[in-house]
């Protein structure tokens, strides 16, 4: 393990992770469908996972990567409901476009 | 014996929980039986101890029930005090209540509310027990409210009548002024001496100098509370209102117990009074004023208990007179006289109100001897006694006082004369107007005129005699016969000497006597002649001369209260009303609520439902944390 991290220091880690983030915030942000939103959502999560197995590595600890697959069972659950979901608003709007989605307000 | 002095108290506490609790599911008969029974008992039992403690050495014993509560360094237990002093106030307060209890089964034998009013009498006879045999001032206070509490129910007894409540509210508040008086004495004893126990605060007070500025506050303050209590100047307004309740009432209540227990709680704080000469010349004065004051205005009543209940406030004047002279025993003596003919005399007006059909008025009585002829007979002894005519019990109790009067200072006794006369004009006035002459009533009323039940003229008999007795308890040395009470009483001045002998010489009580017998011979036939042979009867309200005007209404001083304190504090209360509470309290509440709604509803409008919005405000609500974390 450790060798992987000679090879690719952890500040190139933080780097990646830092920037999948960013693309997953900005995509939640800028884009209207529900399903790219939904994507991107997962992409920030997994550049939090890849963080947690990085500093694990270094810190020569495992937990950080039972953490992970905890995450990664709680993010399979929340897809499935959540795409069901919007299967659901797909069949009463025909339509995924989060803007639609307004009837909830004051 | 003694050790079941508890016993007293509680039994008619356990006649009030039962006809309380059982109210109307428990047969008349039965009721009566409960109410009258825990009193004869405790009656029974007063009068066990009152031989042991006769025959005794005078100790008082300290019978401690239990620790009541204690904060800090105050400890209150609630314990009882059986001295010779206490004694004679269980005697008069069981016995006379018994007699009272018995009138009652006769005289409430119709009202529906019949477990009610006994339970509220037997309550009532509890309270004063725990006044008169508590071992310090709380357990006093405690009795002292009590009864207080059982007049208000007991006056406002027939609720349904608006004015009986007002008559009731009046009496409570105006002796809730006296208690706070008396309230704040209690808490300056407590400052001063640390406790509250009866043998703490005397004995300590016995070694402070006389006159010591402390004592006379705290004797004011308790006095404030007796003015309340026994209605005396300025309080005593209450006490002829008072007589809306039923007669029984007025006569157990308002007459024979609770208007005494101010001079109880004097007699018992005598060592208190004694350091104070100014606050013992002022209870004088204010028993003085209290008694011409109320027997002038008795004078002109035509409500035959309104005489008697100014009658009450003037003789209870008389005691407070008495007091404030020094004469402790001559006061108690009169609480006990007094006590068996203003019983006798309200027992026999409920008689007559009762024949009568409730009928109040004596302008439309007269000629009530023929049909009430063991009421007339004990209403003239009872008559006799408080006129003060030689052997009736009041001559004895009032001669003593005048005596001691004599002694202490000029004007006094002269006023204390004055007064004594009025008061056998007075009585007279109503025991002519009531007995003789022509029957003034309808005719309605006197098809229905008849002598009471026997239940009722019993206690009447009984009375009367008592009247007729009672008084050679304390007879003057003149008649070379053993002062008892005073002998008796010796040990409860333990701490100083108290003049019991008036320092009069016999020539001077010669002197007295005679004057006085001549003059209610005088006083006999003048008023029987004014009133009988010439058949003036009192006219309508409208035909009253100034001076009677002005004393059939009391002097005004209901009037002169209800404009001098009642408006000017309702005014005050409206003006709050109109002014700072609905402009500031209520603006300042509203103002709070409003700015509340005000902002959640601005606040609303951020729910756009607009998921971009929402997520956008998220992070930019993340990198401001960031930001503001990087920055400081």
């Amino acid at each position: 393990m450790n060798n992987l991290l000679n090879t690719i220091p952890v500040n190139d880690y933080i780097l990646l992770s830092a920037i999948l983030f960013t693309i997953g915030v900005l995509g939640v942000l800028f884009r209207r469908n529900a399903i790219i939103i939904f994507m991107c959502i997962e992409l920030m999560l997994n550049a939090v996972n890849l963080l947690l197995v990085a500093f694990s590595t270094l810190h020569n600890q495992p937990d950080g990567q039972i953490f992970v697959f905890f995450i990664m069972a709680v993010a399979a659950a929340e897809v499935a409901v959540g795409l069901a979901i919007l299967v659901m608003v797909y069949r009463n709007f025909t339509s995924v476009d989060i803007n639609v989605f307004n009837k909830l307000k004051w | 014996m003694t050790q079941l002095t508890w016993l007293i108290p509680l039994l008619p506490l356990i006649g009030f929980l039962i006809n309380g609790l059982m109210n109307k599911r428990m047969p008349k008969q039965l009721v009566g039986i409960v109410a009258a029974g825990s009193v004869f008992i405790s009656f029974v039992l007063s009068v066990i101890i009152f031989f042991e403690v006769k025959n005794g050495d005078g100790q008082a014993i300290t019978i401690t029930c239990y620790e009541w509560f204690s904060a800090g360094n105050l400890h209150i237990d609630f314990s009882f005090l059986v001295d010779r002093l206490s004694a004679i106030f269980l005697l008069v307060i069981t016995g006379v209540g018994f007699l009272i209890h018995l009138y009652s089964i006769g005289y409430m034998h119709d009202d529906e509310d019949y477990a009610r009013y006994f339970a509220y009498l037997n309550l009532f006879v509890f309270f004063m027990l725990l006044l008169v045999l508590g071992s310090n001032y709380l357990v006093m206070f405690a009795g002292w409210e009590g009864v207080g509490l059982c007049s208000y129910l007991l006056i406002g007894f027939w609720f349904k009548n608006n004015s009986y409540n007002s008559a009731a509210k009046k009496a409570f508040i105006m002796n809730r002024i006296g208690d706070l008086g008396f309230l704040l004495g209690l808490f300056l004893i407590f400052q001063s001496f640390g406790s509250l126990d009866y043998s703490t605060v005397f004995s300590v007070a016995s070694t402070w100098q006389t006159g010591d500025p402390t004592i006379m506050a705290i004797t004011i303050l308790l006095f404030i509370g007796a003015m309340g209590k026994s209605a005396q100047i300025p309080l005593y307004t209450w006490l002829p209102d008072a007589m809306a309740g039923p007669t029984p009432v007025s006569a157990l209540i308002h007459a024979a117990t609770m208007v005494t227990a101010g001079i109880y709680m004097i007699i018992r704080s005598n060592v208190l009074y004694m350091l104070s000469p100014v606050s013992s010349e002022f209870v004088a004065i204010i028993g003085l004023c209290t008694a011409l004051f109320a027997a002038t205005i008795g004078l002109a009543q035509t409500d035959i208990k309104k005489v008697l209940a100014y009658s009450t406030v003037s003789q209870l004047g008389y005691m407070f007179v008495a007091l404030g002279v020094g004469a402790y025993t001559a006061g108690l003596f009169h609480v006990v006289t007094h006590a068996f003919f203003k019983a006798l005399l309200f027992l026999c007006a409920g008689s007559v109100i009762h024949a009568m059909g409730g009928e109040q008025d004596i302008r439309k009585m007269g000629g009530l001897k023929k049909h009430l002829p063991i009421t007339h007979f004990t209403f003239l002894i009872g008559t006799l006694a408080i006129s003060g005519v030689p052997p009736f019990a009041g001559f004895f109790s009032k001669d003593e006082i005048l005596a001691h009067t004599w002694a202490h200072s000029m004007p006094m006794f002269i006023i204390l004369s004055i007064t004594s006369v009025l008061t056998a004009v007075y009585m007279f006035r109503i025991y002519w107007l009531t007995f003789h002459g022509n029957f003034r009533g309808s005719a309605h009323q006197l098809g229905h005129l008849h002598e009471s039940p026997p239940s009722m003229t019993i206690p009447l008999i009984c009375l009367a005699v008592l009247s007729t007795l009672g008084g050679f308890i304390g007879m003057p040395s003149v008649f070379h016969a053993p002062h008892l009470l005073n002998g008796f009483m010796i040990p409860v001045y333990s701490h100083f000497e108290v003049i019991q002998e008036p320092a009069v010489t016999h020539r001077f009580e010669y002197a007295l006597i005679g004057v006085s017998i001549i003059t209610l011979i005088i006083i006999f036939i003048a008023t029987r002649n004014y009133y009988v042979s010439k058949g003036k009867v009192p006219g309508e309200d409208a035909s009253f001369g100034p001076l009677t005007t002005v004393l059939y209404n009391k002097y005004w001083v209901d009037e002169l209260y209800d404009n001098l304190i009642t408006k000017p504090l309702q005014w005050v209360s409206k003006n709050i009303l109109r002014n700072i509470e609905i402009h500031l309290i209520d603006r300042a509440v509203n103002l709070f609520g409003g700015s509340v709604n005000f902002a959640s509803n601005t606040l609303r409008l951020a729910q756009t439902g607009n998921m971009g919005f929402y997520v956008f405000v998220m992070v930019a609500g993340v990198l401001a944390l960031l930001i503001f974390k990087l920055i400081i």
